[in-house]
């Protein structure tokens, strides 16, 4: 199993009187090459086990392995770590860095894991130009629409080859034109480079076309 | 690593420049004063050091002063006239001379007989008479331009000679020669003349050559002390210089504090000596003292500068919440994070400090070029400055950076 998450709690405000489970004891297994869709109403958790998934955050109990290592018993730099190598975000918002251009926020998880300018930029340019957007390098996130920023985001995402991109409705802040070919892009990512995906979304047409639907429901997985 | 968070620095200075600058500016303001002071200390004492080595570094000046009748403040508003009995007599200082001849090279004497204006047809110059003797050349440096000063002959004999500058021999006789015609001084007490036998260079006083009416300004005409007594009538003198032999000065000072201490006493008056060398100590410890003020209120700003630099970088943290939270997604560490915010401060309060010297080395090269003194720049009181406004911005910087890199992703991307 590339990532196994067993019993998952996650709980806030603990201890007090308005202490809330958000996650009740959640158990998902996935494999290296699938390509999964997390659906469920709007405050099921969806976005809280996502993060839980990507490393941001740690369950109040329960156990996490990601290609074996240990997550839920990192600390702070170790769990940056792992983002980093591991782990590859696609955000509803894009959250490209602002006044940086579209090659270096390719090239930033790159920097973080102390990888050399000559080779960053190379690998940053043949991301770009995998996802569509070589030709506009050089542009900065004010200059993207919506779209281009996705794809810039999923050639970041990529960077340092991670075990799983993550995606917490990638398609959500875009129109349906432009969000089918988002989709077209993970669909392709996994088929080619055999990239394991977990994506998280409202629609049901781009839930059929994952691999796998896990549906989540009052922070229980209901059916996987 | 590190020039990335450069470039990013640079980046983010770029986008906010107005802020940039106004958060720079206590820090400007603080290092520009603290460079400026500096520079002008510089200049001011290097100025002094030479001013006051052409004055005659190895020369004592005396001069009587009133008793100081024990702390009463009234005395010194009101200063007593000297009475002619009070008065240093010639033969006092001669005796001094001989018994302190290996320390003394020379005495210099002076003695203002009255103000003037020597007129030669159409043609005149102002002239303040004033008696001298041999020495009083050597003391006072003078440079003669043509002819022979006073010397020892003139003084026995009595004779009707005179030395004037060369400002007053342009005014009177233009190009012609003056040497040997006949000065004519218009007094109050009446017409004096004088057989010019030098002319010697005036010396220039600062700020004096702006005025305008320069060629009416006064120059002193030197004749024998012994013209000038026979004249005013008094063989008396309320102050002397003396020259110290192999410029042992504060030697010669002693001897002169032992000597008149012993042999001048007075009820009313007594004996203080002026030597250039402790002089400028004094001024220059003045200096010092003023610098050290102006230092602290320079350490205010830069404190006030310091904390401006903080609160700036705490508001780019702030707005820069969701950046952080992407970043720390990325995999960004926390020391990551923390250099990034760092840099930051420092380039900023470096920026600061960098046009803060450029405004100091401004305000000194003015104040150089009014002041007519040369400009001296210390590079390692640069290089410090440099430094500190590093430390500054690692210093304050380093609160709200730190602040950054222990933000919680999941909080920072959810930020609006
Ligand atoms: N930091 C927090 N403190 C308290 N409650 C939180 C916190 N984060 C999330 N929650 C709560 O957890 C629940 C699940 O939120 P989550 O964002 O995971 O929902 P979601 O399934 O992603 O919803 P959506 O489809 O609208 O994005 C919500 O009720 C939310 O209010
Ligand atoms: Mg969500």
């Amino acid at each position: 199993m590339l990532l196994e998450l067993k019993n998952i709690v996650k709980k806030y405000y603990i201890g007090t009187e308005n202490e809330l489970e958000i996650l009740k004891n959640v158990s998902l297994s996935v494999r290296k090459g699938e390509f999964v869709a997390i659906v469920g109403p709007s405050g099921s958790g969806k976005s809280t086990f996502m993060n839980m998934i990507g490393a941001l955050d740690k369950p109040t109990s329960g156990e996490y392995f990601l290609n074996g290592n240990p997550v839920h018993k990192m600390d702070d730099d170790e769990l940056s770590e792992i983002r980093n190598r591991e782990i590859g975000f696609v955000f509803q918002n894009f959250n490209l860095i602002p006044r940086s251009s579209a090659l270096k926020n390719v090239a930033l998880p790159m920097l973080y894991a102390g990888i050399s300018k000559s080779k960053r930029m190379a690998r940053a340019k043949d991301l770009l130009g995998l996802v569509g957007m070589g030709e506009r390098a050089g542009h900065q996130p004010n200059e993207l629409s919506g779209g281009q920023k996705q794809r810039v985001a999923i050639a970041r995402a990529l960077a340092n080859d991670p075990a799983i991109l993550l995606a917490d409705e990638p398609t959500g802040a875009l129109d349906s034109k432009t969000g089918d070919m988002i989709m077209e892009l993970f669909l392709k990512i996994n088929r080619e480079e055999g990239k394991t995906i977990v994506l998280i979304t409202h629609s049901e047409k781009l839930a059929s076309q994952s691999g796998r639907v896990v549906a989540v429901s009052d922070g229980k997985i209901t059916n996987q | 690593m590190l020039l990335e968070n450069l470039g990013l620095a640079l980046e983010s200075l770029r986008a906010n420049k107005m802020r940039a600058m106004l958060t720079m500016l206590g820090i400007i303001i603080g290092i520009s004063s603290v460079i400026a002071i500096l520079s002008i200390g510089n200049s001011l004492t290097n100025g002094l050091s030479s001013e006051v080595g052409s004055l005659g570094a190895s020369t004592v000046y005396v001069s009587l002063t009133a008793k100081t009748s024990s702390g009463s403040t009234a005395d010194v508003l009101s200063v007593p006239r000297i009475n002619d009995q009070d008065l240093l007599s010639e033969d006092l200082i001669n005796q001094f001379a001989e018994t302190y001849s290996e320390n003394v090279k020379a005495i210099s004497l002076n003695q203002n007989v009255a103000d003037g204006t020597a007129r030669e047809g159409k043609r005149y110059a102002n002239m303040s008479i004033v008696g001298v003797n041999t020495g009083y050349g050597m003391a006072n440096e003078v440079e003669l331009v043509k002819g022979r000063f006073i010397n020892d002959k003139d003084v026995v004999g009595v004779k009707s000679v005179g030395v004037i500058s060369d400002k007053a021999a342009k005014n009177l006789y233009g190009n012609e020669d003056p040497l040997l015609k006949e000065a004519k001084v218009y007094t109050q007490k009446g017409v004096r003349s004088y057989t010019i036998v030098g002319v010697y260079k005036s010396k220039e006083t600062p700020g004096a050559s702006s005025m305008a009416n320069e060629k009416d300004s006064s120059t002193s005409v030197y004749i024998p002390l012994s013209t000038a007594s026979q004249e005013t009538g008094t063989k008396g003198y309320s102050s002397f210089a003396a020259i110290a032999a192999d410029q042992k000065v504060s030697l010669l000072g002693e001897k002169i504090d032992k000597f008149f201490g012993a042999n001048y006493r007075n009820e009313k008056w007594e004996i203080k000596t002026i030597n250039m060398e402790s002089e400028l100590e004094s001024i220059i410890k003045m200096l010092g003292m003023a610098s050290m003020a102006v230092g602290v209120i320079a350490g205010i700003s830069l404190v006030v500068g310091g904390v401006g630099v903080m609160n700036i970088m705490l508001v780019s943290v702030t707005e820069r919440t969701r950046e952080i939270g992407a970043r720390k997604a990325l995999g960004a560490k926390r020391s990551h994070i923390r250099a990034q915010f760092v840099i930051e401060s420092v380039i900023l309060s470096l920026a600061g400090g960098v046009i803060g010297i450029t405004l100091g080395v401004a305000i000194a090269s003015l104040f150089a070029m009014f002041a007519k003194q040369t400009l001296s720049l210390d590079i390692r009181q640069i290089a410090m400055c440099v430094a500190f406004s590093m430390a500054i911005g690692i210093f304050f910087g380093y609160y709200p950076a730190n602040k950054a890199s222990k933000l919680d992703p999941i909080e920072a991307l959810r930020y609006e």
